[in-house]
């Protein structure tokens, strides 16, 4: 990280599948580029011998026996579907 | 005097029903007859659904702990059959198939959830300008915002539309609001309160809460929601103690902190002044108070930034218009209707963090942003770890000032987020922490009177602590009986 670090806008719109108008590409652009000086003040912090915490308690994997249960049912998971057909999401066509 | 109970607090409700003067019925027609008459000037309530809150009042087991009892809820909460936006177009028209584990619970101990409140989209913002569907306002200056990002749930209870809500807190969602709107907020420790059924913003930092109007009731809610949930892996198997106990134990014995990072220059004058003897008051009921350190103080919003944005990016993923959700109009290929949905569905602050949150997270960035917050985090953490063996609580504002200007903030992120100083390292280090009114602004020729928040902060799930010291408190004062002209 660098106090002027740049976050190219267009390239991780993309990524994070995200179709921008040119107009909230430089409104971005400029503003993200603001937080990320802000955030290069971590660099001050000797964090050499520090473990990442990735939640506030140690969480390790969370298993539970596997065990048919009930779930919701077909209608109730398609009742939000933006598009159906019969009892399956309907998306435009994948393959060729 | 059916037509004044949306003014009276659970506790009195409870009492009154226990006491058969008045009905669950009669508690819903006065709520709702409340925001019909005050909501289109604050403008927190979105949705309401009236006749199944009514029949569910017919029903109801009066004897239950919370029966009869109303308690509006975030509209970042699923409960089933009811709308659940979370102020974004992306979700408009979601109907939601289940109930959230704490809107079980509610129902299990007798409460109604009766209506769906505004916030900031997706709760990401301090202000609920971020709303995409409406305005909400502060009751005590309609000119003013009421914080966020539970921003409607803070504005309903002030301005005696809701009984009480559920909001949501990541960074403060739930303590700002309440600080900007005179009420009380409670955050439960990370762990405490199941989140199945709360749309997850950032899944490290999310926790659900009370907004009440006093902290009898938060204790009284918080005891209905919290608890291990195995549908939420990161809800912890611990037990529950009785709340509702804890308010009589007093603040004498308690050991108060104040943070020296957190009493800097450029907190509000009045802000200083009632905080400060907000703590005085408790050393004058016995609280031992002494100064203490939390040194990584000022590197919490940059962490949080990078963590939240990171978890965030993620967990928003999952809005790709196939399964529920806005789809946008006759998309040529999967990946056009992937990226043209979310374009249309998401506001601007939400877009921002996507791509904040992609951009630490991507390949070549990871390292340098992502885990080095996380490193950050584990110092921050260890600060509070550190102080907790000195003292019980710890005591701050709850934001540096008094409730701000609908749009001063609005145009520079960076401004609006640093306006979240002293809540936002609660969430990175999984604590509890509570907002108590203490005090008003002054007044002067272009400000109302604003309501200031006292911010006591606890161990992981130390909320007894919090509600005994906050119940002391306000037992001694009478700001949280002040109630703004509509």
């Amino acid at each position: 990280m660098s106090a002027s670090a740049h976050i190219d806008v267009k390239k991780t719109a993309d990524l994070a599948r995200l179709r921008l108008t040119p107009e909230e590409e430089a409104a971005y652009s400029g503003q993200l580029d603001r937080v990320l000086h802000y955030i290069s003040q971590l660099d001050e912090v000797d964090t050499s011998n520090v473990e990442p915490a990735a939640h506030p308690h140690e969480v390790f994997d969370v298993t539970r026996p596997d065990e048919p249960r009930e779930g919701f049912g077909v209608e109730a998971v398609l009742s939000n579907a933006p598009r159906r057909s019969g009892d399956q999401f309907m998306v435009p066509k994948v393959v060729e | 005097m059916s037509d004044a109970l949306h003014t009276l607090t659970i506790a009195e409700l409870r009492t009154r029903l226990l006491r058969k003067e008045i009905s669950p019925v009669d508690i819903i027609r006065s709520v709702d007859a409340a925001v019909t008459a005050k909501d289109s000037a604050i403008g927190a309530w979105l949705h309401r659904d009236t006749e199944a809150a009514l029949a569910a009042a017919e029903n109801c087991d009066v004897s239950a702990p919370l029966g009869g009892i109303p308690i509006a809820v975030k509209d970042v909460l699923n409960v089933a059959g009811q709308p659940a936006t979370c102020a974004s177009r992306i979700l408009s028209g979601y109907i939601s198939p289940y109930d959230a584990t704490c809107i079980a619970r509610l129902k299990a101990a007798g409460a109604i959830p009766f209506g769906k409140l505004n916030m900031d989209e997706f709760a990401m913002g301090s202000s609920t300008e971020n709303s995409a569907l409406q305005v909400t306002r502060n009751p005590w200056d309609t000119t003013r915002v009421p914080g966020g990002s539970s921003g409607g749930s803070a504005a309903a209870v002030a301005s005696e539309t809701a009984i009480a809500a559920l909001g949501s807190d990541t960074g403060g969602s739930i303590r700002q609001p309440a600080g900007f709107c005179g009420i009380v907020g409670l955050k439960p420790g990370y762990g405490r309160v199941s989140r199945y059924g709360l749309i997850a913003y950032a899944s490290s930092l999310d926790q659900v809460g009370p907004l009440t109007k006093s902290v009898e009731d938060a204790a009284l809610v918080l005891q209905a929601i919290a608890g291990y949930d195995p549908q939420d892996s990161t809800s912890m198997n611990e037990p529950v103690p009785d709340y509702s106990a804890a308010l009589r134990q007093g603040a004498k014995g308690l050991r108060i902190g104040l943070p020296k990072e957190y009493f800097i220059d450029g907190i509000d004058a009045d802000v200083r002044a009632a905080v400060e003897q907000a703590v005085q008051e408790l050393a004058r009921q016995g609280a031992e108070v002494k100064e203490i350190s939390l040194p990584h103080t000022k590197y919490a919003i940059a962490a949080y930034y990078i963590i939240a944005t990171a978890e965030a990016s993620a967990n928003l993923a999952r809005f790709d218009a196939v399964r529920y959700g806005h789809r946008c109009e006759s998309p040529v290929d999967l990946r056009d209707m992937y990226d043209r949905s979310r374009a249309e569905g998401f506001g601007p602050e939400v877009k921002r963090r996507i791509i904040l949150g992609t951009y630490v997270l991507s390949s070549g960035y990871y390292d340098a942003y992502y885990l080095k917050a996380q490193k950050v985090r584990r110092l921050i953490a260890g600060d509070f770890h550190a102080a907790f063996k000195e003292v019980d609580l710890i005591a701050s504002p709850v934001c540096p000032t008094p409730a701000f200007r609908i749009g001063e903030n609005a145009s520079d992120p960076l401004k609006m987020y640093l306006a979240d100083i002293f809540t936002i390292a609660a969430n990175l280090a999984g604590i509890c922490g509570i907002s108590v009114p203490c005090g008003f602004s002054t007044p002067g020729p272009e400000a109302s009177a604003l309501p200031i928040g006292l911010q006591l902060m606890g161990r992981p799930l130390g909320e007894a602590d919090l509600l005994r010291a906050a119940a002391a408190y306000e037992g001694a004062t009478d700001w949280h009986l002040r109630k703004p002209a509509l």
